[in-house]
């Protein structure tokens, strides 16, 4: 069944802790190929790293194993994480289980595509700039995409670290809820982790499964008139749709204005391009991927091998990373996008002054034909347009389904004040309900 | 001891899907020579179609980073903080494990491409 839709990379079993007890014993997790499984390759849906077969695993992976569930796959993903289809994974392209002529969104694709066709319970995406809201959207599954820091990134291939956070995709937001109650938490492999006991503001000792109640009485609802402008009609019509069945369960909505959030595209890839280019520079072929046949000195022996181990979109991110932080265009481009980055942090800490979540398409289009954007990759960035400005500000967010359009799931995001997953999942699971 | 068992064919796998995504370029910021020099700075080695497809779509998407410049100078505040812990020697990976991905190995180093 999985090779339908080729959601896996690599399908191998990693058992989980037979004695645990709790709702992830027994259950089955897909995980993107760009999380470290000990003794499992973990490709990044590149050539680079191929045959790579990591010495540890990533603290989610035994976090989730500790838990009782049993890894069933390493699933396709755009290579590296860099794109929006899951088409420029080496591996070939993912199949949306919803209709196999579209792509299943990206980058974490694979993942949402096995739960979509039931080849997993649960799975765990990495989000950057998207990419585990994009495809939970794109095949009608829930995603979740933690507060920067709530998770350890340890394991992690890194692609934009300030940027990306490991979350769990699920068929419903309870299951997806109480997977990411098993990956939360401070990890000393990661500084970057918090201990929500220290985070003012914070519930201190969460539970996201016990969250999904679908109680949305009194909870003040977000809309943000920037991130429906310019989106599918047939899109903005079902995320309405579902926006009024939380007004029927008692939330009240309220228009918002977010500027900055026109920025956002630019300058989520400036500061993703320029990190790609600091992180990937690591593959020299020297201590592990691909190595070319080279006779050059090391410089040729590099580029040849970065050369055929990296695809079109990953070389396209490392050059214009490069160009992006190189002698006299590291003030146009890199600081104005930290200004920008800056400006939508205070844009959402403004707006969560007087609302509690903010509600918008997940993505602004209905999911894209097989190879109708692999030429255009401008026009594939453009459509990261509302799951960007997210990342840039460090925040929450969930992608429900809130419908469909034509017969295409279409989804709902909501993004929460930071380390406020529980209000999030609440209102997800009331559109959810409301289903 | 050397291990050169894998060598992959991975040198067509990419950039062959780009073929006509020139068309619409018509501010092309970058030229050729200067996707050259940047392709050097990240030594990664292009072929000549490559080159010209890149400058196309760079164009456009520089012109498109340009709305950059509309971004007023925003206050930056951030609330970073250093996380520090005591040093303490606890077990890494084995020098087996750590070189188990390497193409080439030495008496326990790499082995990496010629210096010049």
């Amino acid at each position: 069944m999985a090779a339908d839709h080729n959601a896996f990379i690599t399908e191998a079993t990693i058992e989980g802790d037979a004695d645990a007890e709790g709702p992830l014993a027994g259950t089955t997790v897909a995980v993107k190929d760009n999380i470290s499984t000990a003794g499992v390759r973990t490709t990044c849906g590149s050539e680079m790293l191929a045959d790579y077969v990591p010495p540890y695993s990533a603290t989610v992976v035994d976090r989730l194993t500790e838990a009782g569930a049993t890894i069933v796959g390493k699933a396709n993903m755009d290579e590296f994480g860099m794109g929006t289809t899951t088409e420029t994974s080496a591996f070939g392209p993912t199949r949306n289980p919803a209709d196999p002529e579209r792509v299943p969104g990206g980058s974490s694709g694979g993942s949402a595509a096995a739960v979509a066709a039931g080849d997993a319970d649960v799975a765990l995406g990495s989000d950057t700039g998207g990419s585990v809201r994009c495809p939970a959207a794109f095949c009608g599954v829930v995603g979740i995409k933690p507060t920067y820091g709530l998770v350890s990134r340890y394991g992690l291939i890194a692609y934009a670290n300030s940027l990306e956070q490991i979350g769990p995709i699920a068929g419903t937001v309870e299951e997806a809820a109480a997977a990411l109650d098993a990956i939360a938490g401070p990890d000393p492999h990661d500084g970057t982790t918090r201990d929500l006991s220290e985070v003012e503001g914070a519930d201190p000792d969460p539970s996201y499964a016990a969250a999904a109640d679908g109680d949305v009485d009194g909870l003040t609802v977000g809309v943000p008139t920037e991130l429906f402008d310019g989106a599918d009609e047939r899109v903005v019509e079902t995320v309405e749709d579902a926006i009024a069945d939380l007004e029927d369960r008692g939330a009240e909505t309220t228009e918002i204005s977010l500027p900055s959030v026109e920025h956002a595209v630019q300058a989520y890839y400036v500061i993703a391009m320029a990190e790609a280019s600091s992180n990937l520079a690591r593959f020299d072929g020297v201590r592990y991927g691909h190595r070319a046949e080279s006779d050059g000195n090391w410089n040729e022996s590099f580029a040849e091998t970065r050369d055929e181990g990296f695809g079109a979109e990953v070389k396209r991110r490392i050059l214009l990373g490069t160009y992006a932080l190189s002698a006299g265009y590291h003030d146009k481009y890199y600081k104005k996008a930290q200004d920008a980055r800056a400006w939508v942090r205070q844009d959402f800490e403004d707006a969560f002054a007087d609302v509690d979540v903010i509600a918008s398409p997940t993505m602004p289009v209905l999911p894209f034909e097989l190879g109708e954007s692999l030429d255009d990759p401008l026009r594939m960035y453009l459509a990261d347009a509302n799951t960007t400005p997210v990342n840039l500000a460090n925040l929450p967010a969930i992608s429900v389904p809130a419908g469909e359009a034509d017969g295409l799931p279409v989804g709902l995001q909501l993004v929460g004040p930071k380390f406020d997953e529980e209000t999030v999942i609440r209102a997800a699971s009331a559109v959810e309900d409301a289903n | 001891m050397s291990d050169t068992s894998e060598s992959t064919d991975a040198a067509d796998a990419d950039g062959a899907g780009d073929a006509d995504a020139s068309a619409g370029a018509d501010a092309a910021a970058v030229d050729a020579d200067e996707v050259r020099h940047v392709a050097d700075l990240a030594r990664v080695r292009l072929a000549d179609d490559e080159v010209e497809t890149f400058a196309a779509q760079f164009g456009d998407i520089l012109d498109y980073f340009e709305a950059l410049d509309e971004v007023p100078e925003t206050e930056r505040e951030e609330e970073l903080v250093n996380v520090m812990r005591p040093d303490e020697v606890e077990s890494g990976l084995a020098q087996e494990e750590a070189l188990s991905n390497a193409e080439e190995t030495e008496d326990g180093y790499f082995v990496g491409p010629k210096v010049s």
